[in-house]
């Protein structure tokens, strides 16, 4: 198969692109890297990816490591398969690119942040750190509120329609419905709604349900 | 002479130098439009209607508003592929792709841990906020695991995502100006023999002196 995904289940990188491809109705195959036995920080996996992270994705002879960066290119490479993750017309796609930083560089630094310690810790037997809790929400919160704003007036992130601005919300979000930081969600109407809807996207169901298939 | 490309904020701002060195690369006249920070100005009403999170830069042209410094770029190279430096964004979708990946890996490896050390090592004396000995300690830590990756890779090709400079290098140079230059870190890089290389390269293209001279120029402070 032309297209391989080296990765982990428990891991939201890899959900990130495992969805992506989902969303493109692509044929694709899936390597699980075993993340407790510390394979990703060696080789072979290291040279595939030099920071040892998952996932990476081969396509033919292209390899490529960032999930974000793969997603895009799944997205511009398949423009014609399965669900438009990306804008043809230059301006619409500079404001996509726009909030894809944005979730990127502010959204992803405390949603990591509280996915690990309020889900992955936990799951591997760690204690929750509750003041990086703290300060964390607190950052998602002023986030929030930009999106809250955002989303008042623009259905989706990057603009009418549902792209890899709004997709690479995806992995965390679902995380972190599951705790108490649902609220911050929830509390906000527009972000309420948008987040609704993109959790309820049935390319997003079928990778998530990977985790229970495995 | 008029020019519809207009981007706002201080050379000296990190994010803001990121995009002076795209637009220098790809040849692209513009206006700079200084915003002062110490004053408060990204934060007043105005401003936040650009840019919601109330930071520079913010980048305007004929047709669109943009911020995130590394969407500007991308939007620049894409806007004037023709012009430049056409190369900086790659000429092809697999070369764009492994370029996206050296730029992520910049957003998302070493500019964390290098943000930090910036505040750490500079901003916080001058805000007068107590330095975190361990912060900068597991900064440093983080940081010397990401130049250790760069050592190798800079081993097997020129620049990070090949033989050529592209946008991943450049997205580095801000960060890396102000480590080496203002907070005594230039060992770091320096004491790699493959980053030390890539830096003096990257480092002495035309273009980067062009906005280091700019930095250079404004006041630090208003009068």
């Amino acid at each position: 198969m032309a297209i391989k995904v080296h990765g982990s289940l428990l891991s939201t990188a890899t959900m990130r692109v495992l969805a992506c491809l989902e969303e493109k109705e692509l044929d694709y195959e899936f390597i699980p890297v075993n993340l407790r036995a510390g394979e990703p920080k060696k080789e072979p996996f290291l040279s595939l990816n030099p920071f040892g992270q998952v996932p990476v994705l081969e396509d033919g002879d292209l390899k490529l490591f960032e999930s974000r960066a793969i997603t895009t290119y799944i997205a511009y490479t398949y423009a014609k398969n399965g669900t438009p993750l990306i804008s043809q017309d230059p301006k619409k796609m500079a404001m996509v690119f726009v909030w894809m930083e944005v979730e990127a560089q502010r959204y992803e630094n405390a949603a990591a942040k509280l996915t690990w310690e309020l889900c992955i810790k936990p799951i591997t037997g760690r204690a929750t750190d509750d003041a990086v809790v703290e300060e964390y929400e607190a950052k998602l919160a002023t986030v929030l509120d930009v999106y809250e704003d955002r989303l008042a007036n623009s259905k989706y992130l990057g603009g009418d329609c549902f792209t890899l601005a709004d997709f690479h919300h995806l992995p965390t979000l679902n995380y972190l419905m599951g705790t108490k930081i649902k609220a911050l969600f929830d509390s906000r109407i527009h972000v309420n709604t948008w987040c609704a809807d993109i959790l309820a996207r049935p390319a997003w169901k079928k990778a998530f349900a990977m985790k229970d298939n495995k | 002479m008029a020019t519809a490309v207009k981007l706002y904020g201080p050379p000296l701002s990190a994010a803001v130098s990121r995009v002076l060195a795209c637009l220098l690369e790809k040849d692209v006249q513009f206006q700079l439009i200084p915003i002062n920070l110490a004053r408060g100005e990204q934060k007043k009403p105005d401003y936040l209607k650009l840019q919601p999170f109330g930071q520079v830069p913010v980048f305007q042209d004929e047709s669109i508003t943009l911020f995130e410094s590394r969407a500007i770029s991308r939007y620049i190279c894409d806007k004037y592929a023709n012009q430049g430096n056409k190369g900086l964004f790659g000429t092809n979708p697999s070369e764009k792709a492994s370029i996206d990946q050296w730029l992520d890996a910049e957003g998302q490896n070493f500019n964390p841990p290098t943000s930090v050390l910036l505040f750490q090592l500079t901003l916080a004396l001058r805000m007068k906020i107590k330095q975190d000995e361990n912060l900068i300690k597991q900064n440093e830590e983080k940081l010397e695991k990401v130049l250790d990756v760069y050592e190798n890779r800079l081993g097997e090709s020129r620049y990070l995502a090949g033989d050529e400079f592209t946008l991943a290098d450049l997205s580095h140079l801000p960060m890396t100006q102000y480590l080496v230059n203002a907070c005594d870190r230039g060992e770091l890089f320096t004491s790699r023999k493959n980053v030390g290389r890539w830096w003096d390269e990257i480092s002495s293209r035309e273009t980067w002196k062009k906005v280091v001279e700019m930095q250079n120029s404004r006041p630090r402070r208003s009068a």
